[in-house]
């Protein structure tokens, strides 16, 4: 979430092969079917998305869609617990599946004839899942340890997890992907059985299939095997609007740590909330994008040549803004002071930066590498099938047009440095920030070490 | 984050929940560790038949440098890897963590140019540069498109950095700083005080077992000489190797090594490192540390690139703990007792014997259960070894999966450094497949009770409750 120079080079990267190497085609059910052609390898990656998220989590079952996904490899009437990964892994796939606050996909990874077990085992599961009381008690257990290691003990990680609870107080992005430990401790197979009969309808699934392919086949076999799941008709609940923000927020997390850690946000449009007649343009999430980049895109971005190089006050510092989903999002700035610094001048010399760019228009020089970036990362994303899928599923998961992706590269080119310092101004304002700091507590009893080589007790 | 082995991708703006397995990995370094890690589990080839590795084309330049080229023009970019036999077991004594300071501190300043013009002209061209460090190697990375009005520059510089890098003092001084302030990070999390302390009871004296980030005190000693005679002494041709990967022909490719590399001196290569022992005994370390889960590695010196029970280990391993969620250290603690997100074990093949590592994270209260229940697991399979539908299956997925382990530049660039810098022959990828095939379950139960002893592992525990 908060690893920027990563989410930077993938927002770039959404330019994509031209769209007559792409089709796309809805079945009588409804459900989509959008397929890319890559004929550089004989391999294959098929996702399939469902526009099921943590924000469409009510309070109490947090982390249900998360859940459910680990449930989703435990098993139909046709297919026993693990049997799905089993056949995946026989067949020389690869296969996993991740959750978000929008969506939750699966995908796998094949030789390109194999396409059809995988298709087999995920029309299956999306209709016939058995969702044992049995089986669900011991998943819950590992997703319990996923939690605990993933969030629980890594202090950097709770304070992200606090701070969407303060930057958001009405949206569900308030709520951790993951869901709370009290939310899992009492979540009930009964309640996934429930959350599953209602998301996992044909009609609220994209399959993304990107590779070795004839598009033809590809939707002739999709038919053959989604096509008979019947129809079903389900509701998404009204979408909750965040409030305006109307002043800073702040909070301090103390959690036993030995580094502190700063994470500042401010609300920022996406694209699905932008352009739509609101008081968002269509050309501001393009805007932001290109902010990032002239902030955090690069060893070259301002970050890293004035805060951490010139001025010595961060050890790392990085940015995050994706303008890719269904509810408006944040741009976040996250960092480590330096040895010798304190939190408190580092986030003042950030928010200098941040003052510096609405005062300022960014250079010619700096668009123009923003730019050349843009460029190249287009061409770098494509050395990766599954990226190709992903920038694909996420688009359509989150309700945009994935053609998008044609246009992509120009409407970032389009971008003026006027652009770039209005939505400055506009968004990266003290009243629409939150800023979370870490205050490092003693790690415990005879813990407190720095640095000692050794570190800890010593028990042989 | 989520990826079963390791991360495929990560998302922006949400955080992924994933149902993957996590195994940490220690983040020094660009994607060193990473790339091992891939390497420990898998191999690969790419187009036009499913069970042939990419034609590779092999050269050795004036000064030593072996070049190992494939020609792929499907994208119009260029990946190079100059390999150095340079990594972590190659710090001097008190000196733990020079080499990664010095492959830190390539792209701080090269000849006149400053670290601000080095990424300034880097990035205006849209390239990518990387350096990186592992325990055997030390990597510096490109990636360009081919276009030469972008490729030209891109060279001269990363041909600079690699022949003439001018190590600021300043520069010196922030890294240092920075590499302080990593190790104090790692101080709070659990998994990667687990995998220092477990490196350094399976080590002892040997140069694998110190942590490439070095201490706070070696880190502290390094001086700016330090850095110069570490490069003066690796960086040069007979200790180097250069893969070059994509939208380049023969020619091109030829002028290219020479141009990034060819005027580097030949100098001497690198001298071996020492054996690694085996232990002789079982070894336990715990560390108190205040967390909600326990850490546990276990281990043992496993083996070497090239080793003649590569295959038979290799298969095994993914029998018993490689293969994702569906081997039996994945079946037996986490499908069917719930107790661990994450449990692996995988072969980490080095110049000398790189470890056997199997690892887990449970909540404290379940600690004394599941170590017991693992070891139960490794020791069943030594005494027992697979069965045949276990083999089976496992061939099964591994050649079944051949051509996803090259279908990217990227990935066949990673494939030729370890086949450059290990020495594997050329018809590696080739002979995979065939060398699959051939393992029995016969030789996979002698090679673990041969070389997998149980009851003479190193355990490191690190946790036990806020």
């Amino acid at each position: 979430m908060f690893d920027n120079k990563f989410s930077w080079l993938l927002l770039l990267s959404l330019w994509l092969p031209a769209c007559s190497q792409t089709q796309e085609t809805t079945l009588a059910n409804g459900l989509r079917v959008i397929v890319q052609q890559d004929h550089r390898s004989p391999v294959v990656v098929s996702q399939i998305w469902y526009r099921v998220g943590s924000q469409d989590e009510p309070e109490g079952i947090t982390g249900i869609s998360h859940a459910l996904e680990h449930m989703m490899f435990k098993g139909t009437a046709k297919h026993g617990p693990n049997e799905f990964s089993r056949i995946i892994a026989e067949n020389g796939g690869r296969e996993n599946a991740f959750t978000s606050y929008d969506y939750t996909a699966y995908f796998q990874q094949l030789e390109k004839s194999r396409l059809p077990i995988s298709f087999e085992l995920e029309a299956d599961r999306l209709q016939n899942l058995t969702l044992a009381d049995e089986e669900f008690r011991k998943e819950i257990k590992v997703v319990m340890e996923e939690r605990r290691w993933r969030t629980d003990d890594q202090p950097e990680a709770i304070v992200q997890e606090k701070f969407m609870t303060t930057a958001y107080q009405a949206h569900p992005y308030r709520h951790p992907v993951i869901g709370s430990m009290t939310d899992l401790e009492s979540m009930t197979a009964k309640e996934l059985r429930d959350w599953y009969g209602h998301w996992y309808a044909p009609a609220d699934a994209i399959l993304v299939v990107v590779g070795d392919v004839e598009p033809k086949e590809v939707i002739a076999q999709a038919q053959k095997y989604f096509g008979q799941i019947p129809a079903r008709s389900f509701e998404r609940a009204k979408e909750v609007v965040e409030p305006e923000q109307k002043g800073e927020r702040r909070i301090r997390v103390a959690v036993p740590a030995e580094v502190p850690y700063l994470l500042m946000g401010y609300h920022a449009p996406v694209h699905a909330s932008a352009g739509r007649g609101g008081d968002v343009a269509e050309w501001e999430p393009y805007a932001l994008s290109v902010l990032i980049g002239i902030l955090d895109g690069g060893q070259a971005a301002r970050f890293e040549r004035e805060l951490v190089r010139e001025k010595k006050l961060a050890a790392s510092i990085g940015t995050d803004y994706s303008a890719v989903g269904r509810s408006p999002g944040l741009l976040t700035i996250d960092a480590t002071p330096a040895n010798g610094h304190t939190v408190a001048e580092l986030e003042q010399a950030i928010r200098a930066q941040i003052e510096q760019i609405k005062k300022e228009p960014v250079t010619a020089e700096e668009l123009k590498r923003v730019k050349a970036q843009v460029v190249a990362s287009n061409v770098f994303s494509r050395d990766s099938v599954f990226y190709q899928a992903m920038q694909i599923g996420r688009l359509a998961a989150v309700g945009l047009d994935w053609h998008m992706i044609d246009d992509y590269p120009d409407k970032l080119m389009a971008v003026t440095a006027e652009q770039v310092q209005t939505v400055a101004r506009k968004y990266l304002v003290d009243a629409n920030l939150t800023v979370a700091v870490l205050d490092p507590q003693p790690m415990g009893k005879g813990q407190r070490r720095m640095l000692r080589p050794q570190g800890g007790s010593d028990v042989r | 984050m989520f990826g079963r082995n390791r991360v495929f991708f990560q998302l922006p703006l949400s955080r992924e929940g994933g149902r993957g397995q996590g195994v940490r990995v220690p983040n020094f370094g660009t994607t060193t560790f990473l790339r091992a890690w891939i390497l420990a589990l898998c191999f690969i080839a790419f187009v036009p038949q499913v069970e042939a590795g990419p034609k590779i084309q092999q050269w050795t330049l004036d000064n030593g440098v072996r070049v190992y080229f494939v020609e792929t023009h499907e994208l119009p970019m260029l990946q190079i890897r100059a390999v150095f036999d340079a990594g972590a077991s190659r710090d001097p004594a008190n000196r733990a963590g020079l080499a990664r300071l010095t492959s830190a501190m390539l792209d701080e300043g090269a000849g006149d140019l400053t670290a601000d013009d080095i990424a300034s002209r880097f990035e205006g061209l849209g390239a990518e540069f990387g350096a990186g460090v592992d325990r055997d190697m030390a990597t510096v990375d490109l990636r360009s498109l081919s276009d030469s009005a972008l490729l030209d520059p891109a060279l001269d510089l990363f041909s600079k950095i690699l022949s003439a890098p001018s190590f600021p003092a300043a520069s010196l001084e922030r890294n240092r700083a920075q590499a302080l302030v990593a190790l104090q990070k790692d101080m709070q999390s659990p998994g990667a005080i687990a995998d220092k302390a477990f490196y350094r009871e399976l080590y002892g004296d040997h140069p694998y077992a110190h942590d490439p980030q070095g201490d706070e005190s070696s880190l502290k000693a390094i001086t700016r000489d330090d850095l110069q005679t570490q490069y003066r002494s690796y960086f040069v041709g007979a200790n180097a190797w250069l893969v070059i990967v994509g939208d380049a022909s023969l020619r091109q490719a030829r002028k290219i090594a020479e141009r990034v590399i060819g005027h580097l001196p030949t100098g001497q290569a690198a001298v071996p490192i020492p054996l690694v022992s085996a232990l002789d005994a079982p070894r336990q370390k715990q560390v108190a540390f205040p967390a909600t889960q326990t850490h546990i590695i276990l281990g043992q010196p496993g083996m070497r690139r090239g080793d003649p029970d590569y295959f038979p280990l290799y298969v095994g391993n993914y029998i018993l703990g490689g293969g994702g969620l569906v081997s039996r250290l994945s079946m037996e603690v986490r499908e069917k007792r719930g107790l661990s997100y994450s449990v692996y074990s995988y072969f980490l093949p080095l110049r000398m014997a790189g470890p056997l590592v199997i690892g887990l994270q449970t909540k404290n209260a379940q600690r004394d259960q599941a170590l017991k229940l693992v070891r139960q697991v490794i020791s069943d399979f030594v005494a027992k070894g697979p069965t045949e539908e276990e083999l089976n299956a496992a061939k099964k997925h591994i050649t079944g999966g051949f051509p996803l382990r090259l279908d990217s530049n990227g990935k066949i660039a990673e494939n030729l450094a370890v086949i450059a810098f290990y020495g594997l022959p050329l018809t590696y990828l080739d002979d995979f497949i065939p060398r699959i095939e051939a393992v029995t379950a016969e030789q996979i139960r002698n090679a673990f009770r041969q070389r997998v002893h149980p009851d003479q592992m190193v355990t490191v525990i690190v946790g036990g409750g806020r």
